[in-house]
This record gives structure tokens, sequence and C-alpha cells, in this order.
């Protein structure tokens, strides 16, 4: 008896400041993680009460011919944001930090689409991609070349997305690579210069492994982050044409809100989960060696 | 950080050479030319929100409109509702900031200095999150969200149907956690002494000396909350409650018959921009600070 009153004293209070995020924690992450391992397993339609039907759900996800086709565009965007958004943001950092003049602007300039809403940076690329009207096929028409149907060619509607969601989110890796430049320490480079080295020497030998544990979390953070793509397909072009632009993530918006079912969403959106979750451990893993390093 | 005296991958023997200056200037003059590109759009955003409707489509296109429409910019403000929306988007943007405060502090502050039993399980509960993306699960929170458990409530069309999924943020919980685990031990310690409890410790010591954190985490959540859109766009469906984002979305009637006049939505569109354009310009040292404190841990 007195133990558990000493065992209250000392942790009650610990308790009750834990108390609102444990609740929120709960109610608002790890109830809706099971209820979508159990819907996967249940036929839900909001209206009925749900049935159980094994995993039909999945076979019925598994078959969809979409399936393939959402997969196949997510990975495809996800290569082609990296091929844009991984190594650009690397280069930029490092020739802006041996900028000696407007590096504050510099700065500024590439981290500012960052700051705008998706929805305006899609809606204002949609425009600029016009086939008639549009910037991109106006300054083409100046100079004499043919202008294009961006995104409304199953070729180029894909990779015409990738260019918008580069524009808007590279700014921010940008930035956090010209942070973890000002680490490097500038002893390096000076004893480095003193034992005959040269630019590329330096870059390969001190620079990149200095900001090489940052590249390889950037690299898993930006394939999950992409992998959720959805904003641009489903504003811009609304998956189409012909499903050239649809992912993962647009499918489990279509099984919910065009079929209302929420069973194959649930199914799709645990198979996402597990793929992400590759991602994810690789993730924790690194962090966890990046904070034993510190 | 803009100290030009600072030793960098370039000496500054190399770059007093002929060649090198040669080579920085032409690196600057490349970068400049870039950000002209990665500017273009903005620029072209602002300056076809003034333009009448038959220049918009005149080719080759005008650098700056012949006669600016400034009442382009009346005509979206009115089209699109805009001080409802706005209103709107204030209204979620405080009450997510507010709550995740609430919910982040308390438990960083519990985590780092009372320490209770179990620690270590309910950091893990908290923390293991971090791996999972909530768009994994967004179809099962609809669905609570639309009936939550026990008490039966539906928070479709509510505020809170946005703010409660969001205050579940373990990145803030972390950020906080890791500046509290900075202020002194004996500190804590003297107060507690001097009899104060754990309330008093928290509102009266901690919270006044992590201001910079605090900073960061409302700054990213007023961001994040004004960026955001799929979820509002599922949530709040009742044209009242549209945030800035979902009202843009439904009145740009893209998909309709009836678009929006392009030259209105380009004007709602900067309008739209303006408050986190403002935001960045005011707050770039903590925005900069923030990115590179959750870039490397989130």
């Amino acid at each position: 008896m007195f133990k558990a009153r000493l065992f209250l004293q000392r942790n009650l209070g610990g308790y009750l400041f834990l108390l609102p995020a444990l609740v929120i924690f709960a109610v608002f992450v790890w109830y809706p993680l099971v209820l979508g391992f159990v819907m996967s397993f249940q036929n839900v339609d909001m209206l009925n009460p749900a049935v159980w039907v094994g995993w039909t759900n999945y076979r019925n996800v598994f078959s969809d011919p979409l399936f393939a086709v959402a997969w196949r565009n997510t990975l495809v965007f996800t290569g082609y944001a990296l091929l844009f958004g991984y190594f650009v943001p690397i280069v930029l950092a490092l020739l802006i930090n041996e900028m000696r003049h407007g590096k504050a602007v510099f700065r500024l300039a590439f981290y500012l689409p960052v700051m705008l809403p998706p929805i305006v940076v899609a809606f204002l690329w949609l425009f600029l991609y016009n086939a008639d009207s549009g910037l991109i096929n106006s300054l083409l028409g100046v100079v004499h070349l043919p202008g294009g149907l961006w995104l409304e060619t199953k070729a180029s509607a894909l990779p015409a997305l990738v260019v918008v969601a580069t524009w808007g989110s590279a700014g921010s890796t940008f930035l956090i690579y010209l942070a973890a430049l000002q680490g490097v320490p500038a002893s390096l480079y000076e004893a480095a210069e003193l034992d005959g080295s040269n630019l590329w020497q330096r870059i390969w030998h001190i620079t990149l492994p200095t900001i090489r544990p940052i590249m390889l979390l950037m690299l898993v953070l930006q394939i999950i982050a992409t992998m959720q793509v959805f904003t641009e397909p489903f504003t811009i072009t609304g998956g189409g044409p012909d499903n050239a632009t649809l992912t993962v993530l647009m499918l489990i918006y279509r099984y919910t809100f065009q079929n209302a079912e929420f069973g194959e969403a649930s199914a799709l959106g645990v198979v996402l989960f597990l793929v992400l979750a590759v991602f994810a451990l690789i993730y924790m893993r690194m962090t966890g060696r990046l904070m034993e390093a510190d | 950080m803009e100290d030009s005296s600072e030793r960098t991958l370039v000496s500054p023997l190399t770059l007093r050479s002929p060649k090198g200056r040669a080579i920085y200037w032409t690196v600057f003059a490349l970068l400049l030319v870039l950000t002209l590109v990665i500017f273009g759009p903005l620029y072209w955003m602002v300056s076809s929100a003034l333009k009448p409707s038959i220049e918009i489509f005149q080719n080759p296109p005008t650098i700056w409109p012949l006669n600016p429409a400034w009442s382009n910019y009346l005509k979206a403000w009115n089209v699109l509702q805009y001080p409802l929306y706005f209103g709107n988007t204030v209204i979620l943007a405080a009450g997510a900031v507010l709550l995740q405060l609430l919910v982040s502090a308390t438990a960083a502050f519990a985590l780092s200095k009372l320490r209770p039993a179990g620690k270590g399980i309910i950091q893990f509960v908290f923390f293991s999150t971090l791996m999972v993306p909530p768009v994994v699960y967004l179809i099962p929170q609809f669905v609570n969200i639309s009936n939550l458990p026990l008490i039966h409530v539906s928070l479709i069309n509510n505020w809170a149907g946005v703010w409660l999924p969001e205050a579940a943020n373990a990145l803030n919980i972390l950020i906080l956690k890791s500046f509290f685990d900075t202020i002194p031990r004996e500190l804590t310690e003297a107060a507690h002494l001097d009899g104060a409890n754990s309330w008093q410790l928290f509102s009266r010591i901690i919270l006044p000396l992590s201001r910079p954190a605090l900073a960061v985490v409302t700054i990213f959540t007023v961001v994040a909350s004004w960026k955001d859109f799929l979820w509002p766009l599922l949530v709040l469906f009742n044209p009242e409650v549209y945030s800035l984002s979902v009202a843009i979305y439904h009145e740009s009637g893209i998909n309709s018959t009836y678009p929006l006049p392009f030259n209105y939505l380009m004007a709602g569109l900067v309008l739209a921009s303006l408050p986190p354009i403002l935001l960045f310009l005011l707050f770039q040292r903590q925005i900069i600070r923030g990115v590179n404190l959750t870039g490397l841990k989130g």
C-alpha cells in the first residue's frame, strides 16, 4: 500500500503531463492504423455493418489492372524525382556555398517555392503547361520551336508532373545540404591543399564523406516522400491521360470516394504501408547510427 | 554563415587568380540565370493576374501587362470569397498551433524532466510513429473521424477533424524534448527545492527558456497547416468550412464547364501565397534553423 502510494507520488505528475499526447496518439494514430488492417479484411461501405471477407479485398486489389499501372507510375515518378531532385540540390548547395556574393539572395530564391501551398503550385503549372496559351509553349513559339501537349501526351505527362513537384520541394533539401556544408572543417581543406590536392580530390575525399550521412538520409526520406505523391496528379492531370499519371495514393482515393470500396482502399493502404515500412526501417537504422555518432 | 573570409572548398588565393575569377563569375552568372528560371513561374503568376483576359492569350506574351488591371485582385478577393476562406485557414492554423504545442510540449516535458516509470515504452509509442506516414492510414482515419470510437461523434466538416489528427506529431515532441534536454538539471532541481510543483516548473521555467524551440515548432505548424490539402479536402466538404486550398480547388472549376476566369484564378493564387511568403520573409532565420532540425531528425 505504502509502496503503491510512493510509486504514484513519484510518477503521477509525469503521467498527467503525458496524458494528452497518449490519448491523441492512441485515438488518431494507433487506432486508425489497427483499424486499417482490420478493414482490409472486411467489406466496408459506411452504410451497412462491416462484414468479414478474408483475403477478398487483397485479391481484388491485386487483380485490378490499375494496381500494376499505379505502382509502375509511382515508381517511375519516384525514379524521375530522384534523378532531378536528388543531385540538383547537392550541386546547387556546393556551388552556392562557394559564392562570396549574393548567397542570401540565392538561398531565398531557391527556397521560396517551398512556401507556396501545393494547390497554388499545381494550378500555376497547369497553366504554364497549357497547350494554347501557356508560358512554356509561348516561349518556344518566340524562338520558333514547336510547342508540346505536355499534359495530354502519355509519355510526357508524368515527367511534367515531376518537374512541378521538384520545383515546389527541392528548396528544402537544398537548405539542408547548405547547412551540412557549413559543418565541413576549413582546416581539412587547408591541409589537403598543402598536400597538393586539386578541387575534385577535395570534393571527393573531404566534402562528400562529411555530408554522406545526410545524403543517405535524404535519399531515403525523398523516396518515402515521393512515393506518397498525390496533389500534383490529382489536381493537374486527374490521373490522365489514360491513367498515365495514376498513382497509388490516387487509386486509394478512387476506391474510397468513387466506388465506396473502403475495404479495397484499406488493403491497398496496407500494401503501401509495407513498402514504405522497408524504407522506414532503413531510415530508422540510419538515424540511429547518426544519433550515436553525435 | 555570411562571413566571406571563412575558408570553403575553394581557397581565397585561387579565387584571386585570373582563371579563378573567371570561373567564379561564370558560375555566379549561371546561378543568376537559374534564379530567374526558378522565379519565372512566380513572376508570371503575379503579372498574369494583372492582365485582361485577351492579353493573357496573346502570343507572344507581354512581359508586363500594358494596362495593369489591379481590379482583378479585388474581383478574385470577392469571387473566391477570400475573407471567409482566409479566416477559415487562419482558424485551422491557430488551432493546430495551440493543440500541437499543448500536446507536444507537455509530453516532451514529462519525457525530459519528470521521467516517470515506463518512459522507454512511452517514447517508443510516440517515436515509432515517425516511421509511419499518415497517408498509409488515410482511409481508416477518415472512417475514424466520421465515427469516433466510444463517443460516436462525427468530426466531418468540423475544425476538430483537421486539428486532432495533426496533433499527433512525434517530430514536435522530439524537437522539444531535445531542446528541454539541454536545460540544465540544476535549474529544475533548484526550483523543486524551492517548492515549485511540476506545473510551475513547466510553465514558469521550462517554457520561457524554450522560446526559440517553441518558435520553430509554431512557424512550421503554421506553414504546414497553410499548405495542407489532401486531409482538409476529405474532411471539410461543406463550403462554409473550406480552407483556402480546398476552396481554390473547388471554386477554380477546373473540371467543370464554367471555369473561373484565368486572370481571377491567378490573382487568387497570388493572394493565397502571400501569407506564407510574408511569414518566410519575416521569420527566415527561424525557418532555416527549423529546416535543419526537422531535416536531420525527421
